[in-house]
């Protein structure tokens, strides 16, 4: 029972990632009914936002501190971050150590200008044009925005990690009344999921219980006719991109310290958020979701050691396996509508 | 000529003549020269143009004529590679099994993929694709390299090793792939003048495939079967209300395209006995997207020209470093020649798939057609300004 309850858990950090990114592909596809090859390029971007913002906080200037000596004797030069001269040592090394919740305020613009600059610069332009030709016009943009990462950060994983007060584990089997030891889990995998549920919720509340999001909704069932009630819903779905992107973009920043972003992170993601998107039902949020928990929690569940000798290798192929079994069985997805993508 | 009108036969002579001629055209400047470096007729990338050449056109067979857009077909190209490889092991060094067992294999990993996804179409069938090609790389990465049951030797890649059966080899053959003896790395080199030339067996064995496979396009392009696999990308669905069933016709191409992927997996082993997993990631597959959108999809030489183009370009881009370019810009004031460097640099060197992507932003948006409709808008903009100027000048043209 325990060891069932961790590998759920144990699922959940990577589903809430897949869960999140899917929603953004659904909610682009849904509106805008284009196929966004580059959205793991903007969970990337996310990603190095946080990078960014750790590195302007850990700005430091040098003073020579006279009192100190290195070891050859000579005056022993000290490196202060600014925010430490200017808010205090303690409020400013709390501030750095906070750096990756930090991020999210300075991601959250520039993320929506991204993805509004995104959608009026070039998508905007392709939707008269074939799938095919959105799909490939976006697959250049995603191997364009990763090689300008790649130029300013490097290829190499750069390190993020969470707030100190964030750090270690929790031993969650004995708050359930298991024994002690039995289910211990990150911390920080505990607020990743969290703040991924707090993310999703917050779409569907907004989407459900604003006027802005009844007529997105409106317009995803019929374009046609909200655009003739002489409502703007171009300018509407441009806005509800932006958001996509920043959903995308949030979730690559606090996914920072649970594997340190390097610039393809984001393709990594993108296949199989794909294959999420399809599971799941294209053009379904609920159904997004869904299968992203879902599949998360399988791959877990197929990591264990029992699964992995069972089966070698299990874990890698589980997710494919599932994904064209169920395409095979139910096409439209767990959840998908009809008369969706059926042509 | 061999059942090709006028047009398609002249077509294929100067792809011939092109190919044959190769180690000329690509070594225009002599060696040991300052452009030394630009010269592309070393028999490795000569290898390379023929084979992605090979892979290029038929992957357009099934996304120019179809437009069924698959984003896996480097497993195929695995695959190819990992049965020639065994061949290898198995029989002896010969390329012939190697190819024929490579192109076979991949056929049957085709009609199996192509069986399920092309059950969907669209943006569903892009995805299948690239689940099936994952699928596969992990399968080959991790899943069958277990100590039991070896099959693809995992991370190291597929090899052939002194203690294999090669049951067929005799101490006579060379002890690296060769055909009949005849061995796939000898090269001969002629000297004219300061220039030096390599003409290398396996660069000739992969060029006359690729002749017989554009040949085999040509006639696919051509036939009544080509024509139904045109009907499936122009209308689907009044292909099915004329009573008939496009879904065998779509195998097919699968099929046929698959093959192709295959042969030239296998090519590429019998040139360089390894394969490696990294050969099926969805990237190497994204990559003959790349080249076949870049030359023209639907055209019978844009994917030659795009495998050309972009292995060239590959090549050549990531040789040039700031040194260089500092050479090349020297004409200009310091500040200026700096400045120009500052600003080539991120496209250059390792930065070449930052070029790449970005002139493949470009061919999708303005020229969907690719390299081929280029050069046509570039032929009837000339025929038309000529005979403008030959006209009355005062006559207007609509635009487009």
């Amino acid at each position: 029972m325990d060891a069932i309850i961790l590998q759920i858990l144990n699922g959940l950090d990577k589903g809430s990632a897949y869960a999140l990114i899917a929603l953004g592909l659904t909610l682009i596809f849904g509106t805008l009914g284009v196929v966004n090859f580059a959205h793991g390029a903007l969970f990337m971007i996310g990603a190095f936002c946080a990078v960014t913002v750790q590195r302007l906080l850990n700005l430091s200037f040098q003073t020579v501190d006279e009192t100190q000596k290195d070891f050859l004797g000579n005056p022993l030069k000290v490196d202060t971050p600014y925010v430490e001269a200017w808010f205090g040592p303690e409020i400013g090394a709390a501030i750095i150590d906070w750096s990756v919740p930090l991020a999210l305020v300075f991601a959250i613009p520039i993320m929506l200008a991204v993805g509004y600059a995104m959608e009026r610069g070039l998508i905007k332009h392709f939707y008269k044009r074939p799938h095919a030709d959105q799909i490939l016009v976006t697959f250049g943009l995603a191997i364009v925005l990763q090689e300008i990462i790649k130029y300013f950060f490097g290829a190499n994983p750069i390190q993020t990690p969470e707030p100190s007060a964030l750090k270690g584990s929790l031993d969650i089997g004995l708050m359930l009344g298991f024994d002690p030891n039995a289910i211990i889990y990150p911390i920080w995998r505990l607020v990743y999921f969290t703040f991924s549920v707090v993310i999703i919720g917050g779409v569907f509340a907004f989407l459900q219980f604003t006027t802005f999001g009844m007529v997105v909704r409106a317009g995803m069932a019929d374009r046609e006719t909200v655009g003739l009630l002489g409502i703007n819903i171009d300018k509407r779905f441009t806005i509800m991109f932006g958001i996509a992107a920043g959903v995308a973009g949030l979730a690559g920043v606090m996914y920072g310290p649970l594997n340190p972003p390097n610039y393809h992170m984001g393709m990594d993601f993108l296949v199989l958020s794909f294959v999420v998107v399809v599971v799941g039902g294209m053009g379904s949020l609920p159904g997004a979701v869904a299968a992203g928990f879902l599949l998360g929690v399988l791959e877990s569940f197929a990591s264990t050691t029992w699964a992995t000798t069972t089966i070698p290798g299990i874990n890698q192929i589980i997710i494919y396996l599932v994904a064209i079994i169920i395409l095979l069985t139910r096409p439209r997805g767990l959840m998908g509508r009809k008369g969706v993508m059926e042509d | 000529m061999l059942g090709l009108d006028k047009k398609d036969t002249s077509l294929l002579i100067i792809v011939a003549i092109l190919t044959l001629l190769a180690p000329f055209i690509l070594n225009p400047f002599p060696a040991g020269s300052a452009m030394a470096q630009f010269n592309a007729g070393y028999p490795d990338l000569m290898q390379r143009f023929v084979i992605f050449g090979i892979f290029a056109i038929g992957f357009n067979i099934l996304f120019g004529l179809t437009g069924y857009l698959s984003f896996g077909h480097a497993a195929f190209l695995g695959v190819g590679s990992y049965s020639a490889v065994w061949m290898f092991k198995l029989l002896s060094y010969n390329v012939i099994p190697a190819i024929a067992l490579s192109v076979v294999v991949a056929a049957l990993f085709a009609l199996l993929i192509g069986y399920v996804s092309l059950r969907r179409s669209g943006i569903y069938f892009s995805i299948l694709t690239l689940a099936f090609a994952q699928m596969s790389f992990a399968l080959a990465y991790s899943v069958l390299s277990n100590p039991k049951f070896n099959l693809t030797n995992g991370e190291t890649g597929l090899q052939v090793y002194a203690d294999d059966p090669q049951i067929f080899h005799r101490d006579s053959l060379p002890d690296m792939p060769h055909l009949f003896g005849l061995s796939m790395r000898s090269t001969y080199k002629l000297d004219i003048g300061a220039w030096s030339f390599d003409f290398n067996v396996g660069y000739y064995l992969c060029a006359v495939i690729m002749m017989v496979m554009f040949y085999l396009a040509i006639r696919i392009f051509r036939s009544p079967f080509g024509m139904m696999l045109r009907a499936v990308k122009s209308n689907q669905q009044r292909m099915n209300y004329t009573g008939l069933n496009p879904r065998p016709y779509t195998l097919a191409a699968f099929v046929i395209s698959g093959m192709y992927a295959g042969l030239a997996g296998g090519l590429m082993a019998a040139m360089d006995p390894l394969a490696g997993a990294e050969r099926m990631q969805w990237t190497a597959s994204g990559e003959v997207v790349l080249m076949t959108i870049l030359g023209g999809a639907g055209t019978l030489i844009g994917p030659v020209l795009g495998a050309g183009f972009i292995k060239y370009f590959e090549n050549i881009f990531s040789k040039i470093n700031d040194t260089i370019l500092h050479q090349w810009f020297s004409f200009l004031p310091d500040g200026i020649e700096d400045f120009m460097v500052f600003i080539v640099h991120p496209f250059i060197g390792k930065g070449w798939h930052l070029t790449l992507g970005i002139l493949f932003m470009l061919v999708v948006i303005f020229l969907p057609g690719g390299l081929v409709e280029g050069g046509q808008r570039l032929g009837n903009w000339l025929r038309n300004r000529g005979k403008r100027s030959g006209e009355a000048k005062t006559k207007h043209e609509p635009a487009e």
